[in-house]
């Protein structure tokens, strides 16, 4: 049963990442909803526009729950086409073990950095 | 008794892409993988490549390393990924969780099956995909400003 | 002969067959024959012709040449169906390749070893299962259970085993232990049963990391059904099913019961009583 659980979750980050992402993408790219949190001239990608997106506290916190929620699925989609090789058991706790360590890792670096250029934007506005 | 030998006959990797005829639905179940596994690599670079943001390095921006043409198109097959996993990700939540298959029926031939039922929910979502596709193509173009 | 009054025009068609004898091939090859093949012959009845006219060494499996045993699943034209529910001349114009189902291991010929599945199959305890197994063996009543109730998990009872949806799965192609459709098929059927009460011993095997979520819903086993079972539909309310019982969200229900003797049933409204005795 343990698999349902991981499973469920899968599906449930997925709809998650789908509204997230979503949003994200709109907020990048999308021409007309891109100066809504871009206040600065230029694309939204800019490291101004950028620095301001860090200083909100929503898009800090909605980074890091993107990130998280997408690691989980990104990370279980790979262990799920992995799994379906025929490995042997002690090469799938081996990779079961690599992707935990892996996923906690950049989860770690991405949460540091958003909170980094979070703690950053809120200086550079102050001053 | 003496061990038979027998001749494995599984179709291995190859068989994820054309075991028996070809159905859309294969076709989907391989393209969903192959859009996941590149929306993987490209998001795990992503995380690095914004994170370094933190250390005052912005590399995608005007004279940054990633702000090249190669990259803008790219980005494009990403969002093109994206498009495509999200649209049919839609369906497979709900096919997989049992709402788009239809009820059991009395087999009759010539058969139907619960690939009719969610047919046009593929159809649907292929559309969307192609919409998005022309839209997210149009903008990298620079056509939307 | 009798074969005259019905189209007796024939047509060469080359039959490319795949051979493998485990005692002197290290792989299978294949080798064609050229037969004559007459209207409404099916692939069963053109091995059959190959077999007492051209090469007796040729194997394959059959039994009750209708559709109903599920021993002759073969490969035919890359598509896995039933050689005796499939006329020649339906799929081929001038070349009918004949395969073994691949997934399996090939024992000889045409005949793939299907232990594989029936193992698996065993798995699920693909039976019903009650506490009360004294008044399942005992003869004392039957179970109730409507017409609805039936069509629940009907479609999914008509599977014969042949493995033809084994053969098309892609998963299976790579995933050995991948319990797969016909297994998982069956173990849906039994969940939907109301005289079962095994559905959550069951999930201990369906619910596993080669269970019922390596299914992609890519949908070849419904594809190729020769009884149009949609074992992928099977998998589908199987997965919702384990969701919903992880989720704790599924509503508890008691196996249906027994009737002892008449009137125990539940009559149906607006039927009139019998006429009086005239004798």
């Amino acid at each position: 049963m343990r698999e349902t659980k991981y499973w469920t979750w899968h599906m449930s980050a997925g709809v998650v990442i789908l509204f997230l992402l979503g949003l994200h993408m709109l907020i990048m790219h999308v021409g007309g909803i891109t100066h809504l949190f871009a206040p600065h001239t230029g694309e939204a990608i800019s490291k101004e526009n950028s620095l301001f997106r860090d200083s909100r506290m929503f898009f800090t916190v909605t980074y890091v729950l993107l990130l998280g929620v997408a690691l989980y699925h990104g990370l279980y989609g790979l262990r799920t086409i992995l799994f379906e090789l025929t490995l042997k058991p002690a090469v799938e706790k081996a990779i079961t073990f690599i992707l935990l360590v892996a996923g906690l890792g950049l989860f770690g670096l991405g949460t540091w950095a958003a909170i980094a250029t979070h703690a950053i934007a809120i200086a550079g506005g102050r001053g | 008794m003496a061990e038979i030998k027998r001749y494995d006959n599984r179709l291995g990797v190859w068989g994820w892409l054309g075991g028996g005829r070809w159905g859309i639905e294969r076709y989907a179940y391989i393209l969903h993988r192959l859009t996941g596994l590149a929306i993987l690599l490209y998001f795990l670079m992503h995380v690095v490549v914004t994170s370094l943001r933190a250390t005052g390095q912005y590399l995608w921006v005007e004279g940054g390393f990633f702000h090249q043409p190669i990259f803008k198109f790219g980005e494009f097959l990403v969002f093109a990924a994206f498009a495509y996993h999200a649209l049919n990700g839609i369906r497979l939540v709900l096919v997989e969780l049992g709402f788009a298959v239809g009820k059991p029926i009395e087999p009759i031939y010539p058969y139907k099956t619960s690939l009719n039922v969610q047919r046009p929910l593929l159809i649907i979502m292929m559309i969307l995909a192609a919409i998005l596709l022309a839209a997210g193509g149009s903008e990298f173009l620079g056509l939307g400003k | 002969m009798t074969m005259s009054k019905t189209n007796t025009t024939t047509r060469e068609i080359n039959f490319h067959v795949t051979r493998y004898n485990p005692e002197t091939d290290r792989t299978p090859y294949v080798k064609t024959y050229r037969i004559p093949v007459r209207e409404g012959m099916t692939v069963l009845d053109g091995l059959h012709y190959i077999k007492d006219n051209v090469d007796p060494t040729l194997a394959w499996r059959y039994s009750c040449r209708m559709g109903v045993c599920g021993s002759c699943g073969m490969l035919l034209n890359g598509r896995p169906t039933l050689a005796c529910n499939t006329q020649v001349l339906h799929i081929a114009d001038t070349d009918l390749t004949v395969g073994p189902l691949p997934n399996f291991e090939i024992i000889r010929d045409l005949v793939p070893d299907l232990m594989t599945m029936f193992e698996k199959h065993s798995s699920i305890q693909p039976h019903i299962l009650r506490t009360d197994e004294a008044g399942l063996n005992s003869p004392d009543g039957e179970f109730y259970q409507s017409p609805a109730e039936l069509e629940a998990y009907l479609q999914f009872a008509y599977c014969i085993k042949c493995g033809c949806c084994m053969a098309a799965c892609p998963t299976l192609a790579t995933d050995a232990r991948y319990l797969g459709p016909m297994p998982l098929a069956a173990a849906e059927r039994y969940d939907k049963d109301t005289r079962d009460d095994g559905r959550r011993a069951r999930n201990e095997f369906t619910g596993t990391s080669h269970g019922a979520f390596r299914c992609h819903y890519a949908g070849e086993c419904s594809r190729a059904c020769p009884k149009g079972v949609d074992p992928a539909k099977a998998i589908q309310y199987l997965k919702r099913q384990l969701v919903l019982d992880y989720l704790h969200l599924a509503r508890r229900k008691k196996p249906c019961q027994k009737m002892h003797g008449p009137g125990q049933g539940k009559p149906l409204p607006n039927i009139p009583a019998a006429p009086a005795k005239t004798v």
